[in-house]
């Protein structure tokens, strides 16, 4: 005998439609990420931003929530990514003295780091069969994410594409950035935060704040810079590359 | 705590109105960064204040923020999938050439600084 009749289609629409759903599921799988990290005593590839960004794509693949659907309530999350930017300059005020001390190596690596990241990214698409519009689409990957879209679209590449390369760009920063700096031997904190921001922007710096403060200060002051540099780089050096 | 986040959030949507205004090709929360440091170069706000705490959780856990764009990949699947070779070796050869150069480079400026020093 049925007592209460469960309303279950009514309340999985509701599910659907809510917010909430797309907040749980990104902060859960966020603090499952964090678990994993800790449980692997810290190893690179339990970032918690790719066990979390793995872990949240399974769920919406499984239960057949569109990517549309999640973003209802993840886009709440992602809303606090302009005041946190806003923030990084936190460690920068705290930093000012090397910054100061640094205005050089930091405009020199940066615009070193930018000439060589559009021009490798333009180059080597090509070499691997990459078309003109392919190569117009990786060209500005190293910058964050809406300098990159704009100047895609601005080249005529394929500017959600571009999105996700610049994503990928980042997460590969916060995963191998630290561990790769070492192996070149590269230890001095600021020109390691500086190489992370200019090749992961803002993920990167996720990752660099976690290294330590300093590294956090100017991979956020570099993430900045090479937004500029990227900008100001590819109207010439992309048409010059494609001739 | 409001305080902090009511300055941040101010930061920011002046850096929103002046890229649209200018037409610089910078997103307006890199801008409301330059604009919040002035101000703290300028007000000399003690980096300990009760002030920053609300916007130093923020940064924390800056990683969360980036979860669902790193999920935005599952809808270009299909299209990673047709021009993988291009797209990978393009992104990650170029990711690490920047990276090094960057580093590279910058650690020898500084270490050349240090040295006259």
């Amino acid at each position: 005998m049925i007592l209460v009749e469960l309303h279950w289609h009514a309340t999985g629409q509701w599910l659907i439609g809510s917010p909430l759903l797309g907040v749980t599921l990104t902060v859960a799988a966020y603090a499952l990420g964090r678990w994993v990290f800790a449980r692997t005593h810290g190893n690179d590839f339990a970032q918690p931003v790719l066990v979390a960004v793995v872990l949240v794509s399974a769920a919406l693949l499984l239960l057949h929530i569109s990517y549309s659907d999640y973003l209802r309530g993840a886009s709440l999350v992602s809303f606090l990514l302009g005041p946190a930017t806003v923030t990084l300059a936190l460690p920068l005020h705290q930093e000012w003295e090397r910054v100061r001390r640094s205005v050089l190596p930091v405009l020199v690596g940066v615009t070193a780091g930018a000439l060589t990241s559009v021009a490798t990214a333009v180059v080597v698409t090509g070499l691997l069969g990459g078309d003109a519009r392919l190569q117009r689409t990786m060209a500005a990957k190293a910058a964050t994410t809406p300098v990159s879209i704009a100047l895609s679209a601005q080249l005529g590449g394929i500017p959600s594409l571009t999105a996700v390369v610049t994503i990928l760009a980042g997460i590969t920063g916060a995963v191998l950035g630290p561990w790769l700096l070492s192996r070149l031997g590269v230890h001095d904190e600021v020109a390691r935060g500086l190489a992370i921001g200019a090749a992961s922007h803002g993920i990167g710096t996720a990752r660099a704040l976690d290294e330590g403060r300093t590294e956090g200060a100017f991979s956020g002051l570099s993430m900045a810079l090479t937004a500029l540099a990227t900008s100001l780089v590819v109207p010439w050096l992309v048409p010059l590359l494609l001739r | 705590m409001i305080g902090g986040l009511l300055l941040v959030l101010t930061c920011q949507l002046g850096g929103e109105i002046v890229t649209r205004l200018t037409g610089l090709p910078l997103p307006g929360p890199v801008v409301g960064m330059l604009l919040f440091l002035l101000v703290l170069r300028t007000r000399h706000v003690p980096s300990g204040s009760t002030l920053m705490r609300g916007p130093r959780v923020l940064l924390r856990h800056l990683q969360l923020l980036f979860v669902p764009a790193g999920v935005g990949i599952i809808v270009y699947l299909g299209e990673l999938r047709r021009s993988w070779l291009p797209v990978a070796g393009g992104l990650w050869v170029s990711w690490t050439a920047g990276l090094a150069v960057t580093g590279l480079v910058a650690s020898l400026l500084l270490r050349r600084k240090r040295a006259r020093r």
